[in-house]
């Protein structure tokens, strides 16, 4: 596991910062002063209740969301240069009846040739060498609709990894996925991470994994409550009285 | 036309010896591919009943436009559609009501405004029936060249933004994580909509419009695993039910917009027989 750098400057290791970001829809206040470094080659975890704002977070940074205060991307070593970023939302219910292939979606998503002409050859062999990425080449031509949840979260983070981001953001990525599959993706994600060297930015609600795959977790209930490795957040008192847990903290 | 005269005059059916019999097997060979591909769309976004009411929008701005004494209604009613999808979108965007409410009200209220206006003064509502039934073998060759027009430019628009608009049906909130501008794509294919549906509907009436706009999608998506499968065979089906229903009705002289709508429904059934698994 990386050191998780503190402190306020951290230069070009910093590959996303977020400073005093605050979030205001019609007169409801969401976000207040929440604060956030995210360095080169982290896993990132955003936890918090439901309606604690993490969502809203996410879009802020995303630029999908009018805010207030500081966001600031950059590319590792390339000074000046805008990170590229890389977004799986929250697991999307598809329609089990629509016609639509995995090989579709990529087209849909990333080609300028309509994807109702059908699969090139050289199209197929770009989407298959995607796939392989989080080893779903066997799902290429499945319908997404029939997906099992951490199926579509697999084809979503191929799409998510095309071009290859600087920095990964995913929405609830453990959300219907069923325990083995929570294992395998964060087992994926981390394998990733390592072999692309990058950032990854996610919001969970699943603590247990937390301890084994993030750098560093920050506890956001409207405004950022406590942060620091898994073990300080999970053991720290701001996280019993947010999540109501008498002494002793998450297991 | 002369050429395609020529062509029909070489195929052995008795039938095609009529001049509105082979007028009527052209519109269908240009709405077959028109239809079928906007049907996929349109089931896909479920849009399904927007569509129908869009058909009973447009009977509304020929109503306004032949009170107002305009030479082509037509257009006044491609005006009045494509202002009644906008105003659809907007309150759709910044409204909390389901869609399929909304399009009931704006469908009722659109239907009652022609009827209002159609019957001001005392006047009698028969001369719009053939709006609201239609008949593809009285359709001229300047519709028909209408409908190529349509078709050309609807097959440009769907080269240039299918991709998108499936994203944005499929999924509005992964299509907007992508970039794509959701609201802008929903506009652009409901105006799209307005448009042709507007421009065809004198030529064909409301009956085998809709089911034309509704039942080729519907049947390809019970049998289709992707996108290529899914625009073929609603371009093929919708092909078969124009020409087995154009048949029908020549043999059994029943109305050609019912024996074509007929077919699709029974294309639909057949469809649902041999539907797909789970897979």
């Amino acid at each position: 596991m990386r050191p998780f750098l503190h402190g306020g400057s951290c230069g070009d290791a910093c590959c996303l910062r977020v400073q005093n970001l605050s979030v205001t829809i019609g007169n409801n206040q969401i976000l207040s002063d929440v604060n956030l470094h995210v360095h080169c080659g982290q896993l990132v975890a955003v936890i918090g209740p439901n309606g604690a704002g993490k969502s809203t977070f996410l879009k802020a940074v995303l630029g999908q969301q009018d805010y207030d205060g500081v966001i600031v991307f950059s590319a590792p070593g390339q000074r000046g240069r805008k990170a590229k970023i890389g977004y799986v939302p929250q697991s999307p219910a598809f329609d089990p009846g629509d016609p639509v292939s995995v090989a579709d979606l990529f087209l849909c998503c990333r080609s300028r040739r309509p994807a109702f002409f059908g699969t090139s050859k050289k199209q197929r062999e770009w989407i298959l060498s995607c796939l392989d990425r989080v080893h779903g080449c066997d799902l290429i031509d499945k319908r997404i609709g029939t997906l099992s949840g951490g199926e579509l979260q697999r084809v979503l983070l191929a799409l998510a990894l095309e071009p290859l981001p600087n920095i990964l953001i995913l929405d609830e990525p453990l959300s219907g996925v069923d325990i083995e599959g929570q294992t395998g993706l964060m087992d994926m994600l981390d394998e990733i991470r390592k072999e692309y060297d990058l950032s990854i930015l996610m919001t969970t609600h699943d603590f247990s994994l937390l301890p084994r795959y993030a750098d560093q977790v920050v506890l956001v209930n409207h405004k950022t409550v406590t942060k620091g490795t898994p073990e300080e957040v999970l053991a720290s008192e701001e996280f019993r009285q947010v999540f109501h847990m008498p002494g002793g903290g998450a297991k | 036309m002369s050429v395609w005269y020529w062509l029909c005059e070489l195929l052995p059916l008795e039938m095609l010896r009529w001049d509105f019999i082979k007028n009527a097997l052209l519109a269908i060979l240009i709405m077959s591919p028109l239809f079928g591909l906007l049907s996929t769309m349109i089931v896909t976004g479920r849009m399904s009943f927007f569509s129908d009411a869009l058909g009973h929008s447009a009977f509304t701005g020929i109503a306004i436009g032949c009170i107002c004494g305009i030479a082509a209604p037509i257009w006044m009613a491609v005006a009045f559609s494509v202002a009644f999808a906008l105003l659809f979108s907007f309150v759709r965007s910044r409204s909390n009501q389901a869609a399929d409410t909304l399009i009931g009200v704006f469908s009722s209220t659109a239907v009652a405004l022609g009827i209002f206006i159609a019957t001001l003064g005392g006047d009698s509502f028969t001369r719009y029936n053939k709006y609201l039934i239609g008949d593809i073998l009285s359709v001229t060759p300047d519709q028909i060249g209408t409908l190529a027009l349509v078709l050309a430019a609807v097959l440009v628009f769907w080269v240039l933004f299918s991709n998108q608009l499936t994203l944005t049906a499929v999924h509005p909130q992964l299509a907007g994580s992508r970039g794509i501008p959701v609201g802008l794509s929903q506009t652009l294919f409901t105006t799209a909509i307005a448009v042709v549906v507007t421009l065809t509907i004198s030529s064909v009436g409301l009956l085998i419009l809709n089911s034309l706009l509704v039942l080729p999608g519907a049947s390809a998506r019970n049998i289709a695993r992707n996108l290529k499968q899914y625009h073929i065979l609603s371009v093929v089906l919708a092909l078969i039910a124009g020409l087995a229903g154009l048949f029908i009705s020549y043999y059994l002289g029943t109305s050609a917009g019912a024996s074509i709508s007929l077919c699709l429904g029974a294309i639909f059934g057949i469809c649902f027989c041999f539907r797909k698994r789970r897979a």
